[in-house]
């Protein structure tokens, strides 16, 4: 629930869902009906599905039977770090280098560990530059110095903390060349910038339905239909046998209402976000003339940069009491960084690019959304001067 | 709010006195499964979980705060140092002194809060000098104002003790009545950081080379006869009976306590009950809670949880010397010795010296 005094800006973390997406999955909540039953129940559960699947592919661009739905965005991530290791380790025992960056989500990053240290993966995490945009040279020599032993090349679209748009045309020319093949995570890119799954020429694709209006705990792995993926989960055999589970015929319409839409109207809606988000960024460091972006600049920001993503660094204040005091104001929005039992930690992605420690925890990540207004930016900046003084003078 | 039933009511109580509250869980530990595991204890991640959902239904914000270095620094440093230098640290008394009402207060000041409110059981009275004064809880059994005897006026005037009027019973109730889950979770008695109250086993592994010994003997105060041998000094307090592995009982029949730690030459020293008998008191660092008092009589705690000592008390700028009416046993250097009048705490110091004057026949 959210009282109508707040100011949410943090879309980035989650959005509301689009009506047309809560349309969807009220209109199918009360309906009976396993999607892999055979009956008429079963049989109009299963056409609500593949309807979806259909809506889905035509937004992204894929053919509708590379579309695996998932429980989200960290499961599909599972499924394509792991499933894709598995099987090409299966296919050639040399095949278990992983390449990937440093500035990861979580979802690749830990099963990357995981691999690492219970399946024999050796796992690389490429360097980024202070924008955090990978090195593609570094990934290129990584590759060149032994194509044939690399499993799989993972590497997310856009940074969810920063924003930074990454290479993943390139990444994809230089796997191509040796048919390793790509994951992307484009959680944070689908309906926010421009994705065509045929088109970026990558192997395997995450989304999610929460962060472009969708409802929570339904996603989706776009998958090329001629890469084989072992399995996380063993049952039913639904989803080409990758994905076992009854299928949540609900959700999966939502889902797919969500991402139609949300592609739909994604110029226009990646238009208005880019300027309340620059907007943000000029007012807020002309009130506080030490706060800085980090990423990509507002210059390069049309091309390099989530529209929506506003990662700003406070020197001298402690990101957690920033965002507790603009709590106490009503504005919502996130230190950008992951937690463990409620203790930040230092981003690993500022740390990747080149911030020091103290640099990595001085940060707030706004992120606007459908839902954004310019009355929102007017209260960040109506609050932010009072708030840092007393975030500098909760640090000394 | 550690995600026990004290701080839980404490915050739920301060809230509907209509105060703004915000609800903080301290992370104390750098790695939040490596100090201890299971649901008693302040480090763990059940811990911040329950505090989070007492925090919900009270119905106010909730955040963890990262203390760990502070903590470390101040607390678990301090301990082992104590340790090592053959003292017997009180941790708690140092957290509230340089975490709970330092570290913590000054950020929250900062913050633009005006207090801490914590789940100790003591209570605040306006005095008549305009001063806060710190007295003891009306539950005894629960009270905690040994371990406030650190607190001077300025962190007393921005704390605030909400469960001081209440026995611990009453509280459990009002926390199930207030469909707070963890009215029921049993009492933390332990050293938070110390898994299973070990504390030798602890210090044996985190001292490392900073231990002053790595063993010694066990000799007996009459005889100078060696009893035993030990594994570290750090494994002993004054007063301790338990624990000595003396191979043979003494000639007398009686229970040996460790009378005196060595820390450099290792050696402990043992003897009868008798023996462990002190009223001469030195003080050292004193804290005062108000007006510092140059003599007065009244009584002195030598230890959480231990009996009032009738006492006289004589401060010499950052010297407190105290005489007790009858002898007190077992009363380790680097314990609080807590000075009340009456309910009133007026101060603390570490104890760095005892002795005995008047051996009766």
């Amino acid at each position: 629930m959210t009282e109508p005094a707040t100011v949410y800006l943090d879309h980035a973390a989650t959005t509301p869902m689009l009506p047309v997406a809560v349309e969807a999955m009220t209109a199918h909540l009360r309906d009976v009906g396993n999607a892999s039953s055979l009956h008429a129940s079963g049989r109009r559960a299963r056409r609500v599905v593949e309807e979806s699947r259909e809506t889905v592919a035509r937004a992204l661009g894929c053919r509708p039977g590379e579309v695996v739905f998932t429980s989200g965005g960290t499961e599909a991530d599972n499924l394509a770090v792991k499933g894709i290791y598995w099987s090409r380790r299966d296919a050639d025992p040399r095949r278990r280098r992983v390449l990937s960056t440093a500035v990861e989500h979580h979802a690749v990053l830990d099963p990357l560990d995981w691999l690492a240290e219970h399946e024999g993966a050796e796992v690389e995490l490429l360097p980024v530059d202070e924008r955090g945009r990978l090195l593609v040279e570094a990934l290129r020599e990584s590759i060149e110095r032994d194509p044939g032993s690399v499993a799989l090349v993972t590497v997310m679209w856009a940074n969810n903390e920063v924003g930074t748009l990454q290479p993943v045309d390139e990444v994809v020319r230089v796997a191509a060349a040796y048919e390793i093949p790509v994951h992307t995570d484009a959680v944070q890119a689908v309906g926010t910038v421009p994705v065509d799954f045929a088109a970026s020429g990558v192997d395997a694709l995450t989304l999610t339905g929460h962060k472009l209006g969708g409802p929570y705990g339904v996603g989706a792995l776009v998958l090329r239909r001629e890469l084989s993926v072992t399995p996380l989960g063993h049952g039913g055999g639904q989803e080409r046998d990758i994905r076992s589970g009854t299928l949540d015929t609900p959700g999966i319409a939502a889902f797919a209402a969500a991402v139609e839409a949300a592609v739909k109207a994604q110029p226009e809606h990646a238009e208005r976000m880019q300027g309340l988000r620059d907007d943000l960024v000029r007012q807020v460091i002309e009130a506080v003339p030490e706060a800085h972006l980090h990423g990509p600049q507002l210059e390069r920001a049309a091309t390099d940069r989530l529209p929506g993503n506003a990662h700003l660094g406070f020197p001298g204040c402690e990101g957690d009491s920033l965002l507790m005091l603009l709590d106490a104001h009503g504005i919502e929005c996130s230190t950008g960084s992951a937690c463990s039992a409620g203790v930040p930690q230092p981003s690993h992605v500022l740390l990747a690019m080149g911030c020091d420690e103290e640099q990595s925890r001085h940060s707030l990540r706004f992120s606007v959304g459908h839902t954004s207004t310019q009355a929102d930016i007017d209260a960040v900046v109506a609050a932010i001067v009072p708030v840092v003084e007393r975030a500098r003078a909760a640090r000394r | 709010m550690s995600g026990g039933v004290d701080s839980a009511v404490a915050a739920a109580r301060a809230a509907e006195a209509g105060h703004d509250v915000t609800g903080i869980h301290l992370a104390l530990s750098r790695n939040p499964a490596s100090y201890r595991s299971g649901a008693r204890g302040c480090c763990t991640i059940e811990d911040s979980n329950d505090a989070r959902r007492a925090a919900d239904v009270i119905g106010i914000p909730f955040y963890v705060w990262d203390l760990s270095d502070r903590f470390h620094e101040d607390v678990v440093e301090d301990f082992m140092d104590e340790y090592a230098a053959g003292r017997t640290p009180n941790p708690c008394l140092r957290c509230n002194e340089k975490i709970k009402f330092a570290a913590v207060l000054d950020r929250a000041l900062a913050l633009g809060f005006d207090a801490v409110a914590t789940g100790h059981y003591a209570q605040l009275r306006p005095g008549d000098d305009g001063l806060v004064e710190l007295h003891r809880a009306v539950d005894d059994g629960k009270d905690q104002s040994y371990v406030l005897g650190v607190l001077d006026q300025q962190q007393l005037r921005h704390s605030l003790f909400p469960l001081g009027d209440s026995p611990k019973r009453a509280v459990r109730e009002e926390a199930a009545r207030r469909g707070l889950l963890v009215a029921d979770k049993p009492d933390s008695h332990d050293i938070c950081f110390v898994a299973n109250g070990d504390n030798a086993g602890w210090l044996a592994e985190k001292l490392g080379d900073r231990a002053p010994n790595h063993g010694g003997e066990i000799v007996d105060s009459a005889s100078g006869e060696v009893l035993g041998r030990h594994e570290g000094t750090y494994g002993f307090t004054i007063g301790q009976r338990r624990g000595l592995r003396i191979g043979r009982p003494a000639p007398d029949g009686k229970p040996r306590f460790v009378l005196d730690i060595e820390p450099v030459s290792g050696t402990v020293t043992v003897g009868t009950r008798e023996e462990l008998a002190v009223d001469r008191i030195t003080g050292l660092d004193p804290r005062w809670c108000g007006t510092v008092p140059t003599s007065l009589t009244g009584t002195v705690q030598l230890r959480a949880h231990g009996q009032e000592h009738r006492a006289s008390v004589t401060v010499d700028d950052d010297e407190v010397a105290i005489e007790l009416v009858d002898p007190a046993y077992g009363i380790a250097p680097g314990q609080a010795a807590v000075i009340y009048d009456g309910t009133r705490v007026v101060g603390s110091a570490t104890i760095s010296a005892t002795s005995r004057v008047d051996v009766s026949p």
